[in-house]
C-alpha cells in the first residue's frame, strides 16, 4: 500500500454523484447483503448457539465449568500483559524510528512488520524450537526449574510477538506528524527527559496509543494459532478462551463452545464501539482544530500502517492540529 | 479533555492487574499437599479420562490420604509426543500409537523396556476401527468392500496426520492382503477406497463432524468409541455396522522417567496407570466404548463389542515403524494411491 495513499483525508470527494439512483440503489443494496452475509448473520449465529440450549445452559457454561472460567482469566491475564509489554516497546520503538537517523533504521521498521508477516503457527513454533526442552535455551532453562513453553509465560511471549506491531505501527505516523520541535523546545527550557516525555511526547500521542492499545488487545484476546502451538492443551491450566471454544467444539458440546465464543464476540463489540468513539472523538478535534495546522505532514521514512490506515491517518491529522 | 495522568494510571492498572492476576495463577486454589499429575494423551478420550481422574482421585485420597490433581492434555497423537520432548512435563503418556511412546524412549525421556513395566504390554484397553452410516443403512454398507464401490461417498480423516487415518487405511488393507488377495490387488482397492473419499479431515473429530454435523458422506470410518459416541450424542440418526475384519487398536500407556524423575511424582503417577488395570478402571473403559482386556469385564460387555477378526499391526508390516515407511511415509505407498487432482476430476 503506498503510505500516500494511505494518508489522504477521507471525505474529500469529487462533488455530486453523478450515476442514476437506479445504479446507486444497486451498489448500496449489493454492499449491504454481502455485509450481512458476511458479518451480520455470522455474528447474530454465534449469539443463537449460544443460546440454543436456554440461558440456564449458557450461563452454567460460563460460570460453572471450572475449565471455562480458568480460560476467562487466563486471557484476562495473558492480553493485558501482552498490551502492556507492547505499550512499552511500541513507544520505544515508534520514538527511536521518529527521532533519530541512524544505520539499519529502515531494516528496523522492516522488523517491526515480521509478525504481520509470519504465520502465527510458525511464531509459536519458532518459541518452541527456543525454549522448548531440546531447543536452543531449553535444556539451560530446565536446569534452573524455568518453564516458558507449554505454560502461561510462553503463551504472553507468543501473544506479544504477534501483536508486536500494532502499537508501534500507530505510533510512527503520529510521532512522525508532530516533529521533534516541542520535544526539544522542552528539553531547551530545562526539562528533564521523564517530564519532557509526561507533559509533551504522551499528551500528543494519546490517541493514536489509545487505539494501538485497543486494537493490540482486540488481536492479544483473539489469538490462536501461536498460542494454540505454545500451550500444550492442558485442560484447565493453558486454555485460552480461543482455544477453549474449540475444545468444546470438539467435545460436542456446541451450545458451550458457542456461549465462549459468544463472550469473545462481545468483547470484540465492545472494541468496535470503543474504536468508533475514538474516531469520532479525533475527527471532532480535527474540525475544531485550525485547518492551516492540519495538512499532511512530511513524511520521509515509509510508514505502512498495517490495518487501520483511516484511524492513523486522522490520529495523525489530529495530533498535528490538536497541539 | 483526555488526561496524559489518566493514561498513565490506566496503564498502571493494566500492569498491575496482570500481575495480580498471575500471582493468583501461581497461587491457585489447590490444597496444602496436592500432587499435580498432568496426562498426555490422543483426542477422542477426554471423556474416558475425565471420568477416571475423577474416580481414581477419590480412590486415592480414601487409600493414600494424598491429595491429587490430575490435568489433561489432547491433541493429535504425533504432535503430543512431540510436545512432550519439546518439554510438555507429562508424568503418563497415554497415546494411540506405539511409535509415538517409542519415540519418547529414543529421546531418553521413557526407559528401555517401557512395554514390560505394565500388565499385557502396556496395554490397558484396545479398540478398532469401525463404520458409521445413516439410519437404515439406505447404502446397504456391510464391509469393506463396500467402500470402493462406485457413488459410495466415505469419509474418514488423513492417514498423513492422524492415527484414526492411518488405522482405517491399514484396515482396509488388511481386509484384502489377509483374505489372500496380492499387494497389487490390495494397492488397486484401497486406490478406489480414497477415490470415494469426499472430505480428508485431519482428524478424527473433524471428521466426526463433517459426516455428523455437516451431513457429508455415505459412511464415516472411525474408532468404535467415536462412533459409539457419536450414536449418543445424535440418537436416532446414524447406526454402527461391524465390517467381517478390522484393525486393532493398541494404545499404550506409560510414565514418562525423565518428568517423574524431576518432579519426584513416580509412585503417584505408577498408580494412576495401575488403576487402569483395576475391575473398576477397567468398568470406566468400557462405559467409555474402549474394549477392556480383563475378560470378565469383556464378557460383561460383550453386546456392546461384538466379535470380529482382529488384526494388530504386525499382520500387515514388520512393526509400527515399519508400516509408518512402506505407507505414509513421504512418497509412500499412500502417497502413490491417492491423488486430489485425480479424485477430484473422477467426481
Amino acid at each position: 500500500m503506498k503510505p500516500d495513499a494511505a494518508r489522504r483525508r477521507p471525505g474529500v470527494g469529487s462533488g455530486r454523484p453523478t450515476e442514476p439512483a437506479w445504479g446507486r440503489r444497486l451498489l448500496i443494496s449489493l454492499a449491504l447483503s454481502v455485509l450481512i452475509v458476511l458479518v451480520v448473520i455470522p455474528v447474530a449465529s454465534v449469539f443463537g448457539y449460544a443460546f440454543s440450549k436456554g440461558w440456564d445452559h449458557y450461563w452454567n457454561t460460563l460460570l460453572r465449568d471450572p475449565d471455562t472460567r480458568h480460560a476467562m482469566w487466563l486471557t484476562l491475564v495473558v492480553a493485558p500483559t501482552s498490551v502492556l509489554l507492547n505499550v512499552v516497546f511500541g513507544i520505544a520503538a515508534a520514538w527511536a524510528l521518529t527521532r533519530f537517523e541512524f544505520r539499519g533504521r529502515t531494516l528496523l521498521t522492516t522488523f517491526l512488520d515480521l509478525p504481520f508477516a509470519v504465520s502465527p503457527v510458525v511464531a509459536g513454533l519458532m518459541f518452541v524450537l527456543l525454549f522448548g526442552a531440546t531447543g536452543v535455551f531449553g535444556p539451560q532453562l530446565q536446569s534452573w526449574g524455568v518453564t516458558i513453553i507449554f505454560s502461561t509465560p510462553g503463551l504472553i511471549l507468543a501473544t506479544t510477538f504477534v501483536t508486536l506491531p500494532f502499537v508501534a505501527r500507530e505510533l510512527i505516523p503520529v510521532m512522525q506528524a508532530i516533529g521533534p520541535e516541542e520535544e526539544l523546545a522542552a528539553i531547551t527550557l530545562g526539562a528533564n527527559g521523564w517530564q519532557m516525555f509526561r507533559r509533551i511526547t504522551l499528551p500528543n500521542i494519546k490517541w493514536g496509543l489509545l487505539y494501538g492499545v485497543i486494537l493490540c488487545n482486540a488481536r492479544a484476546m483473539g489469538e490462536y494459532g501461536a498460542v494454540y502451538v505454545v500451550s500444550g492443551h492442558i485442560s484447565g491450566q493453558t486454555d485460552t478462551l480461543p482455544l477453549r471454544v474449540e475444545k468444546l467444539l470438539q467435545e460436542f458440546d456446541t451450545a458451550g463452545s458457542f456461549a465462549v465464543a459468544s463472550v469473545l464476540t462481545f468483547l470484540a463489540l465492545v472494541t468496535l464501539i470503543v474504536k468508533s468513539f475514538l474516531e469520532a472523538r479525533t475527527a471532532r478535534d480535527l474540525e475544531e482544530a485550525p485547518a492551516d495546522d492540519a495538512g499532511l505532514p512530511p513524511d520521509d521514512i515509509e510508514a505502512p500502517a498495517a490495518s487501520s490506515e483511516p484511524a492513523s491517518t486522522s490520529a495523525a491529522a489530529i495530533t498535528a492540529a490538536g497541539i | 479533555m483526555f488526561r496524559s495522568r489518566a493514561l498513565i494510571a490506566f496503564l498502571l492498572g493494566l500492569l498491575s492487574s496482570g500481575v495480580l492476576l498471575s500471582g493468583c495463577t501461581a497461587n491457585g486454589s489447590l490444597e496444602e499437599g496436592t500432587i499435580e499429575l498432568l496426562n498426555v494423551s490422543y483426542d477422542p478420550t477426554r471423556e474416558l479420562w475425565k471420568d477416571i481422574n475423577a474416580v481414581f482421585t477419590q480412590r486415592y485420597r480414601e487409600e493414600t490420604g494424598v491429595p491429587l490433581k490430575i490435568t489433561q492434555s489432547h491433541a493429535a497423537s504425533g504432535s503430543q509426543a512431540r510436545a512432550i520432548v519439546d518439554g510438555l512435563a507429562a508424568d503418563v503418556a497415554t497415546l494411540s500409537l506405539w511409535p509415538d511412546t517409542d519415540a519418547l524412549r529414543k529421546n531418553g525421556l521413557v526407559q528401555e523396556g517401557w512395554e514390560e513395566r505394565l500388565p499385557n504390554r502396556s496395554l490397558p484397553y484396545t479398540s478398532t476401527v469401525v463404520f458409521l452410516v445413516r439410519k437404515g443403512n439406505p447404502k446397504g454398507i456391510q464391509d469393506w468392500a463396500d467402500l470402493a464401490k462406485e457413488g459410495t461417498v466415505v469419509v474418514t480423516p488423513s492417514p498423513k496426520t492422524s492415527g484414526n487415518g492411518r488405522m482405517t487405511f491399514l484396515a482396509a488393507w488388511g481386509s484384502v492382503v489377509l483374505n489372500g488377495g496380492s499387494e497389487t490387488e490390495a494397492q488397486e482397492f484401497v486406490r478406489r477406497v480414497y477415490k470415494n473419499v469426499a472430505v480428508l479431515d485431519t482428524g478424527a473429530r473433524g471428521s466426526t463432524a463433517t459426516f455428523a454435523i455437516k451431513g457429508i458422506g455415505d459412511v464415516l470410518s472411525t474408532m468404535e468409541s467415536e462412533a459409539y459416541l457419536t450414536l449418543q450424542e445424535t440418537p436416532g440418526q446414524f447406526e454402527i455396522v461391524y465390517p467381517s475384519l478390522s484393525f486393532l487398536h493398541e494404545p499404550p500407556v506409560a510414565v514418562v522417567d525423565s518428568v517423574v524423575e524431576r518432579k519426584g511424582t513416580r509412585a503417584h503417577a505408577e498408580k494412576y496407570l495401575q488403576f487402569l488395570y483395576t475391575r473398576e478402571g477397567q468398568e470406566i473403559i468400557a462405559k467409555h466404548f474402549f474394549r477392556p482386556i480383563d475378560p470378565e469385564v469383556a464378557a460383561a460387555h460383550r453386546e456392546q463389542f461384538p466379535e470380529l477378526r482382529l488384526f494388530p499391526v504386525t499382520e500387515v508390516a514388520a512393526d509400527w515403524n515399519d508400516a509408518q515407511q512402506k505407507f505414509f511415509a513421504d512418497g509412500g505407498i499412500f502417497d502413490q494411491l491417492y491423488q486430489p487432482e485425480a479424485r477430484t476430476a473422477a467426481r
